[in-house]
């Protein structure tokens, strides 16, 4: 700032000086010539000037140098050039007198080097691809460069200067929300134009603010699945926020238009992505994707292509990409990243970013896969082939490496789905087959055991195979699963166990309940409970289910529901009617046992989500000591969870006696005019003495009876 | 608790009003005939036939003889509560919206709505004790606020004369000049229409009910913003509790989404809410249309609502209702 900030006395003496008299000057009617800021700087401006710079249109886009040309005199200069002309006729179209071979006046020759102008800047740069290296004969390799780049090359510095090493700067505690002595969780919503952040207060029975910002994001945000990070998506790319005491800015990742992020499950790398419309209608969407380095913000590697490049099987059309594109593997380290394709599935490694064996894993008309969420190891379905001649195949391949480490071969199958569980101990794959009329199809499931020895496959079928399946979950730390099935508007749930038996263990049934208003299921992240939930067409019915003991804990109903989503603890249920439809927007706390805590209503209510938890950092053998022992430790939460709840009653109270003083208060005036003005209503009234408004004097019911002759009618009895 | 329904009317409820004694209701609907019920068993007595329009408001006298209704055909009538016979008729050149007696009955307050080109009006008129000897002479006219004017009562003493309608303001009038003494400001008045408003049995503060979703309890001397009972919904109509701390709010939604809700929504709920500590109480359930019109027995031990389902539904409160701790 220039101008320093003047305080007030020194802005007198000023005028006083200039002979100006301060009391007649209307500061609000001052009008600041446009486009000066006096030196001083708008808190958001240097915000605008980190914005990339604009890219400026040379013109020259499309033209390419080519460079290493053999020098020739005029005789040869028409065949040279007819020789230039065939080789870029061959990458795209050159602009009519869009080829200049530049010649020296003075001992016309050509200067070895000529200008190509394409139509499209498409053109010239894939001519530049294609060309740049291109052997015309032995001492003659083309080197191709765009036109633009030159004047880049041109200002490379010659010298090099050691890069500037800046000092080391301590980064935010961008743990610090774990440290929270009351250990509650965090949660994001996005209502209207404002993203807020709360602490889910299930003490006090209400949310507190974290923190807020309005257009905090474009379209959406989202948790990292550590919950280190916060992002946010806007037009210009993406952003990660974070910090000890408000949400800074970590890292600002560049990406025009960008639509998708996705994390990779160990927090490592950022993938963003981007679909640009084709000017050429019939030309497919281009699509692009970055992936960048969280901690240092680099960009790692970009994938370019059309639409077509990133779709697989018949699903394709214009915006037929399935998110996320890559899936991550190798567990928390994030080793491996893959997509699929045709006939083959990529996997890259994350050391180098290039394919793992430099090539592409081939697997003939291969549609689907998904990696172990805790091994490198690949799950992959290939359907039916040859009208049934080839059978489908369920494979799982280790990487790396490439060894099929078990496969299984399906008859009749219509449509495959994998399910692995959380500790990668289990896959079970939905078969859906058709019957021997092949007009319907029914389902069964394969079981694979991963950790045990040679991958043990069970097949389970339902109790009646016929039912549809609704719903399928894996308990998230434990060996059961849930299945919703049935047809109609009541369908059954069961629940199944992968550890029942003596030393070779089977699935078996646990229960089933019949006729359950649900459709979708909610493990809790630590298992036990679960909560079945009906949204939807059922309304929005909750079940809350203990696994253990195989009991309904309570029922419950948040009408017109739309997600649901368990707090990373397992402590707490948010259920939330999001923007989908106008009504009812808004979101309820539960506890797990199913008991309401909160309702918060919120008009435009579109994203509620729980900030994740790293995994604990206690061993399984030291959880299941404090689990034994809960006794000893509760008994501090309880006296604490007590203490609150008196405060918290004494509060209310407090508040109540507050507000009925002051409410006796203003009765006791108005008793008081009442009084005062007795006389005059009784005038008013032409004297009528009860002054009662209502009826507190009883009045007299008295039973009338009263005859009416309502015909006479004469009849003769004989 | 268990609502007798009335079933009468052939369109949507506009007003429901007791007599003092707390043992007839008298009910308006846009079926241009109101009728009279007893308020213990829901036993239709009788219809009051003449109009030829919507009937939006009504008032009963004191000693339960006169009954004045307003109506759409641009009409306040004057009729003999026990035979049902048209006393007198005022006629307007704009529908009229309300009506109120005042204290000694010997005034009547109305409204009307702009039309045509006409401004809302609120009139007073001089209600003569033998029927022969009314006249149509407006005793006072005020003109001014803007929009329509949905109700208009008289406030303590017959002193002033209290206006609440489309503009969102609430007014306070000299009944004798008819000079504005006071209105509500932006930051504690409603924010958008003011479909409602009830007085205290005692004249002391009154509540009003508001498409802003909320309702207001106010001094009606003074002015001054007492309570505010935030609702999820918009508000239509309210009543007071003459026996406890409560009131009870009614509503619905714009008429736009009336068909896209469903009943279980709890939408077309009568609220109870605790009247100084502001909490909810409960709900009671059972119309499948916006709540038009609320109002209270004198006795406060029961309550009927009408809705734009076209039905009255009676409610006599159960014994543990008057047990309520809060």
């Amino acid at each position: 700032m220039a101008a320093a900030a003047l305080s007030m006395p020194e802005i007198e003496n000023k005028a006083m000086n200039l002979g100006i008299d301060l009391s007649t000057i209307d500061f609000d009617n001052i009008v600041l010539p446009p486009g000066d800021d006096f030196g001083i700087n708008s808190d958001d401006e240097d915000i605008l000037h980190e914005e990339e710079a604009p890219e400026f249109e040379t013109g020259y886009g499309n033209v390419i140098v080519v460079d290493n040309l053999p020098v020739v005199s005029p005789e040869k200069f028409a065949k040279l050039e007819g020789v230039i002309r065939k080789i870029y006729g061959q990458t795209g179209v050159i602009k009519e007198g869009g080829l200049w071979m530049p010649v020296n006046p003075d001992t016309n020759m050509t200067l070895g080097y000529c200008f190509i102008e394409f139509n499209t800047a498409q053109e010239a740069k894939e001519a530049k691809e294609k060309t740049d290296g291109y052997k015309l004969d032995k001492s003659h390799i083309f080197v191709v460069d765009m036109f633009d780049d030159i004047d880049r090359y041109m200002n490379v510095p010659d010298e090099w200067t050691p890069a500037e090493i800046k000092p080391y700067e301590a980064g935010d505690h961008l743990q610090h929300w774990l440290t929270d002595e009351k250990a509650r969780d965090q949660f994001v919503i996005r209502a209207g134009t404002v993203t807020e952040i709360f602490w889910n207060d299930a003490r006090q029975v209400r949310p507190d603010p974290v923190y807020q910002r309005q257009y905090w994001t474009d379209s959406f945000v989202q948790w990292s699945p550590l919950g280190t990070y916060l992002a946010t998506v806007h037009r210009q790319g993406a952003a990660v926020w974070g910090g000890k005491s408000t949400f800074n800015r970590i890292h600002r990742f560049p990406h025009n238009q960008v639509k998708h992020i996705d994390f990779s499950p160990g927090e490592r790398f950022l993938v963003t992505y981007s679909s640009q419309e084709p000017s050429n209608p019939r030309d497919t969407h281009r699509v692009v994707l970055n992936i960048f380095d969280l901690g240092t913000g680099k960009l790692m590697r970009d994938f370019k292509g059309s639409v077509d490049d990133f779709t697989t099987g018949g699903s394709g059309g214009l915006s037929g990409i399935s998110w996320p594109i890559f899936k991550w593997g190798g567990g928390k380290e994030d080793k491996y990243f893959a997509r699929i394709g045709k006939n083959a599935i990529y996997v890259y490694e994350t050391e180098t970013f290039i394919l793992v064996d430099k090539k592409s894993y081939k697997v003939d008309n291969v549609v689907d896969f998904s990696w172990s969420p805790t091994d490198s190891i690949l799950a992959l379905f290939v359907p039916e082939l040859g009208g049934g001649n080839q059978p489908a195949r369920v494979s799982l391949v280790q990487m790396p490496g490439k060894v099929e480490l078990r496969q299984k071969n399906l008859f009749s199958v219509s449509d495959c789905k994998m399910y692995w569980h959380s500790n990668g101990e289990y896959l079970a794959v939905k078969v859906d087959r058709y019957t021997k009329t092949k007009k319907s199809t029914y389902t069964g499931f394969e079981l694979f055991r991963i950790k045990e020895r040679d991958i043990p496959i069970e097949v389970l079928e339902l109790d009646n195979k016929n039912d549809k399946i609704i719903a399928f979950a894996w308990e998230p730390k434990g060996h059961r699963f849930a299945v919703i099935h049935g047809d109609g508007p009541r369908p059954d749930v069961s629940f199944y166990s992968m550890k029942t038996g003596g030393i070779t263990a089977r699935v078996s049934k646990l229960t089933t309940l019949k006729a359950k208003q649900a459709n979708a299921l909610y493990w809790s992240p630590a298992g036990r409970f679960i909560v079945l939930a009906g949204l939807k067409g059922f309304n929005g019915q909750l079940e809350f289910y203990n696994v253990d003991d195989l009991e309904t804990m309570a029922t419950g109903e948040h009408f017109m529901c739309t997600d649901i989503e368990w707090d990373p603890t397992g402590r707490y249920v948010a259920t939330a009617v999001t923007s989908v439809h106008e009504m009812e927007n808004g979101f309820h706390i539960w506890s797990f046992n199913g008991k309401l805590l909160y309702r918060i209503p919120k008009d435009h209510f579109f994203q509620f989500q729980w900030r994740p938890r790293p995994p604990s950092l206690l061993s399984p053998e030291k959880e299941e000591e404090i689990s034994r022992n809960l006794r000893k430790y509760s008994k501090k939460y309880e006296a604490e969870d007590q203490d609150v709840s008196l405060a918290l009653s004494e509060q209310d109270r407090k508040k109540r006696r507050a507000l009925q003083e002051e409410w006796e208060t203003w009765t006791a005036r108005w008793k008081q005019y009442h009084e005062e003005e007795r006389e005059l209503r009784l005038q008013l009234r032409d004297g009528e003495a009860s002054d009662d408004e209502g009826s507190q004097e009883q009045y007299e019911a008295k039973e009338v009876e009263a005859e009416e002759v309502l015909d006479v009618h004469e009849e003769i009895v004989d | 608790m268990r609502p007798i329904l009335m079933k009468g009317h052939e369109r949507p409820l506009t007003f429901l009003k007791y007599n003092r004694e707390g043992d007839l209701l008298f009910s308006c609907a846009k079926d241009h005939t109101p009728t009279v019920w007893f308020a213990d068993d829901g036993e239709r007595l009788g219809t009051y036939r003449g109009h030829n329009g919507a009937v939006w408001c009504c008032d009963v006298s004191r000693d339960s003889t006169r009954l004045v209704t307003g109506s759409a055909d641009q009409s306040v009538k004057l009729w003999d509560v026990q035979t049902g016979t048209q006393l007198y008729t005022f006629n307007f050149n704009s529908p009229a919206r309300s009506v109120d007696f005042s204290v000694g009955d010997k005034l009547v307050v109305i409204t009307t709505d702009p039309f045509m080109g006409n401004p809302s009006t609120i009139q007073v008129k001089r209600i003569a004790r033998d029927p022969a000897d009314q006249t149509s002479d407006s005793v006072l006219t005020i003109k001014g606020p803007q929009g329509r004017i949905n109700r208009a009562v008289w406030g303590p003493l017959n002193k002033t004369i209290i206006s609440a309608g489309e503009d969102s303001i609430i007014r306070i009038w000299d009944a004798e000049t008819g000079n504005l003494l006071k209105e509500t400001d932006k930051e504690s008045g409603h924010q958008k229409t003011i479909s409602s408003l009830c007085m205290s049995a005692d004249k002391s503060h009154f509540l009003t009910g508001s498409a802003d979703k909320s309702a207001k309890l106010w001094d009606s001397r003074s002015l001054t913003l007492l309570k505010t009972y935030q609702m999820d919904r918009p508000v239509n109509a309210v009543a007071i509790s003459p026996l406890l701390d409560h009131v009870v709010i009614g509503g619905g939604q714009e008429a736009v989404n009336v068909t896209m809700t469903d009943r279980r929504a709890g939408k077309f709920e009568a609220k109870f809410y605790h009247k100084i500590l502001q909490d909810e109480i409960g709900g009671v359930k059972g119309h499948f249309g916006p709540i038009n019109a609320l109002a209270f027995n004198p006795d406060g031990r029961s309550f009927s609502s009408g809705g734009e389902d076209g039905y009255v539904r009676l409610h006599h409160f159960d014994p543990e209702y008057f047990s309520i701790r809060m």
